[in-house]
């Protein structure tokens, strides 16, 4: 179990690992996540689950190296194993057939997108994705993405590909020509914040899946807790997925800055060891 | 606890119980003093995480057991919650056969060197001791009972398992069946050691990468070791008791997975894992935790090696944690571990109402823990970048007593007043997690979210599911945990030698 099957880079910075969790394969549904550990002495970190498939008996989990933990995880290679794994943690995406569908992801937020808008599609609604990236390379899975939606809109931040600028003037676009009946938008924390903006003067309801900072991930900490609509929430047992309008999405952006400092020391001090 | 004074009387008849008992007059017995647990200084061990206590030597155990009369009638047994034979293993003590105490000990309590340490034993055993009534402190019944089962562990260290309790009479014919414990904490510890004396094949389903619960994640290092805790389970393995990490049942597996897996009987010990909030003003501030999160950064994910180990934890100076139980104690007491300058109870109500052990509010005050009773926060108040500064606090008195019986704090008028403070640990107790009772169709759930059970067999309202800890009683201690598991397992061996009873 938690042995690496195939491990792969989706571009500099972001790897994609096919890991052996037959359990957690045949249980998963788009929207749910693992927790995982490297070694005795890493971090317990939320993982979206990228994709599943149940006859191998594999999960992939696609991870962006921005500290220790992610850095040790991209370094593992297939035949290496990941010392724990558990989940599927989180409820699932509620899919249902809507009309249209509009799928927003900027940066890796697109690998939790993925089985999110693939399950929408299969649900029967048109499919519209709009991926945001920084630049070209840093864009993932939009061959993927491709495959399956009606439309795929790519924005890059320096215009290398796609059409140049933020992702919610891709949205913004298809929300002015057509309707949209539900909009799901998964990214950074201000990506999210900027396109529950514009969907809520469209008036499109819109969930986000939030990433928060988690230590259990079984509602027995709470370190996770965001305001949705006034109320603290759990983002391990009450979401990852909430109405997008209600976030306080400044809050969130804060309680993610927690350890930013002891983040920078590990990360040296870990790179350190490394060179 | 029903008591079963035949058994205690068999064994208080025996040949050697009589000789003992001879050797010295209770009027002497009675005179000795109380024996002192031996204790790190304050200010040494506030330095790190090393158990406070450190336990009784040879000498002092034997004479401390010495003062026990070994009563005829030992009320001590009917104030334990799985009914130890209390003056069986002492008086195994004062002869001398230290392994026999603690095999005494085994035979009704799967983890007796986790009780000795964190069972509150001055309103248990200790509470019902008939030097009360001589008007002397009773016999440090908890103090031996740690010093038993560390001769034990140390043998075991050196032998093997072969101090393993015996099998139960009876235990080849439930030999093959296979039964399931849900979460790994003292609840299902016990059941599954029970379960396994009776030859049943049990295995431990826990949802986080380490075994024991809050023996792990919450209670602290210097209270409980981890490597007693980590020797109760190897004892487990050694008699059979096969685990599973990473499994959160609900979730990885359900019952109906397990069933067709083969078990065929349940005991669902998944712990009141929900912290809970005051939810007041600027409670989701940077520096605000709840105390089951401080405590699992520390314990569990050993944020106090930093940055030799991976997880963080915010290190603060001015520290107040709210709550006065045994959490909010084990949580003030990691602040000054960590570095506190400043490290606040912040309590409600009165010490007297207080319901953390005597022992560990005494050990928080000589570690220099302030106490800030009657008080209450109203408010957190934070930085620019929402990190916590200040929190605004009222003065409470005592009004007419409540529900609990304990008097109801009452805020005063105009008493608001700002404490300075950039770290909070909320400790106000913590509520059933709601994964396991979700995931079950058909199992009674109360409007708290603990799960109905028969208060005699532990049964839920599904047959053959059985249940017992904080998801039933909400918020309790280890040993009523593992009470509660124990009962469950004599329950269950009864309904499956029913069901399917041995050809």
């Amino acid at each position: 179990m938690n042995s690496i099957i195939e491990k792969t880079f989706l571009s500099e910075n972001v790897a994609r690992l096919v890991v052996e969790a037959p359990l957690i394969a045949q249980k998963q549904h788009p929207g749910q996540f693992v927790i995982v550990r490297t070694d005795e002495k890493g971090e317990r970190i939320p993982l979206t689950i990228a994709d599943a498939d149940k006859e191998r008996g594999t999960i992939t989990l696609i991870v962006q190296r921005v500290g220790t933990s992610s850095h040790k995880i991209s370094l593992l290679n297939a035949g290496g194993r990941l010392l724990d794994v558990s989940g599927p943690l989180g409820r699932p995406t509620h899919v249902e057939k809507k009309g249209t569908v509009l799928a927003c992801g900027g940066g890796v937020g697109i690998a939790p997108l993925y089985p999110i808008a693939r399950a929408f599609k299969e649900a029967g609604n048109r499919l519209v994705a709009v991926l945001g990236a920084r630049t070209r390379e840093l864009l993932i899975l939009e061959r993927e993405m491709g495959a399956f939606a009606d439309e795929t809109i790519v924005m890059t931040d320096d215009g290398s590909y796609g059409k140049k600028g933020v992702i919610t003037i891709g949205i913004e676009e298809v929300l002015r020509r057509e309707p949209v009946h539900l909009a799901v938008a998964i990214g950074p924390a201000v990506m999210m914040k900027f396109v529950a903006l514009l969907t809520k003067r469209y008036s499109v309801p819109t969930i986000a899946s939030l990433n928060t900072i988690m230590v259990d991930g079984t509602g027995m900490c709470g370190a996770c807790r965001v305001s949705v609509g006034g109320k603290t929430r759990f983002v391990c047992v009450d979401g990852p997925e909430f109405d997008a309008h209600e976030i306080d999405y400044d809050e969130m952006i804060q309680r993610l800055s927690t350890y930013r400092s002891e983040e920078k020391e590990s990360y040296d001090a870990y790179l350190g060891t490394l060179s | 606890m029903a008591v079963d004074f035949q058994d205690l009387s068999a064994d208080r008849g025996q040949k050697w119980r009589e000789e003992l008992r001879a050797a010295l007059a209770a009027r002497e017995r009675s005179a000795l003093p109380r024996v002192k647990m031996p204790e790190l200084a304050p200010a040494e061990r506030i330095k790190g995480f090393r158990e406070v206590n450190s336990g009784l030597s040879e000498e002092m155990a034997v004479r401390e057991a010495k003062r026990c009369l070994d009563c005829i009638t030992p009320s001590c047994v009917s104030g334990c919650p799985v009914g130890i034979n209390i003056p069986g293993f002492i008086k195994r003590i004062e002869a001398g056969d230290f392994l026999a105490a603690a095999r005494k000990l085994k035979e009704t309590n799967a983890l007796p060197a986790v009780c000795g340490r964190v069972c509150p034993q001055e309103v248990q055993c200790e509470s019902k001791c008939v030097y009360h009534k001589m008007k002397k402190p009773p016999v440090a019944v908890g103090y031996l009972e740690r010093f038993a089962s560390d001769c034990e562990r140390s043998e075991r260290s050196e032998r093997g398992a072969a101090g393993a309790a015996a099998p139960a009479p009876g235990a080849e014919a439930a030999a093959g069946c296979r039964v399931a414990a849900i979460g790994s904490g003292p609840a299902s510890l016990t059941f599954a050691g029970q379960m396994a004396r009776f030859g049943y094949r049990v295995t431990v389903f826990e949802a986080l990468h380490e075994l024991a619960g809050v023996l792990s994640y919450g209670i602290p290092e210097f209270r409980l070791p981890k490597s007693i805790v980590r020797s109760e389970i190897a004892y487990l393995e050694a008699i059979g008791v096969a685990f599973e990490r990473n499994v959160i049942v609900g979730k990885t597996l359900s019952i109906d997975d397990m069933k067709r897996q083969g078990f065929q009987g349940f005991f669902i010990g998944s712990g009141a894992g929900l912290p809970k909030f005051m939810h007041i003003p600027g409670e989701n501030a940077i520096g605000i935790y709840s105390s089951n999160e401080y405590l699992t950064r520390v314990n569990l994910m050993r944020a106090y090696q930093f940055p030799e180990y991976d997880t963080p934890i915010v290190r603060g100076r001015r520290v107040a944690v709210i709550g006065g139980g045994n959490t909010a104690m084990d949580s003030v007491r990691t602040a000054i571990r960590l570095g506190a300058e400043k490290a606040m109870i912040v309590y409600r109500r009165s010490e007297e109402e207080m319901p953390a052990r005597i022992e560990e509010v005494h050990h928080a005050k000589e570690e220099g823990v302030e106490f800030l009773n009657l008080t209450n926060p109203v408010e957190y108040v934070a930085d620019a970048s929402g990190r916590v500064k200040q929190m605004r606090v009222q003065k409470m008195e005592l009004g007419a007593a409540d529900d609990s019986g304990r008097r109801r704090p009452v805020a005063i008028d105009g008493s608001e007043y700002l404490i300075d403070v950039d770290t909070v640990v909320v400790g106000v107790g913590t509520d059933p997690n709601p994964l396991i009772p979700r995931s079950i169709p058909g199992l009674e759930v109360s409007k708290w979210g603990t799960i109905v059970v028969d208060e005699e067999t532990m049964g839920t309202s599904l047959p053959g599911v059985y249940a017992g800890g904080d998801i039933v009683r909400g918020g309790a201690t280890v040993i009523l945990a593992m009470g509660d598991g124990k009962k469950a397992a004599e329950a269950l061996c009864d309904f499956l030698s029913r069901e399917s009873p041995p050809a």
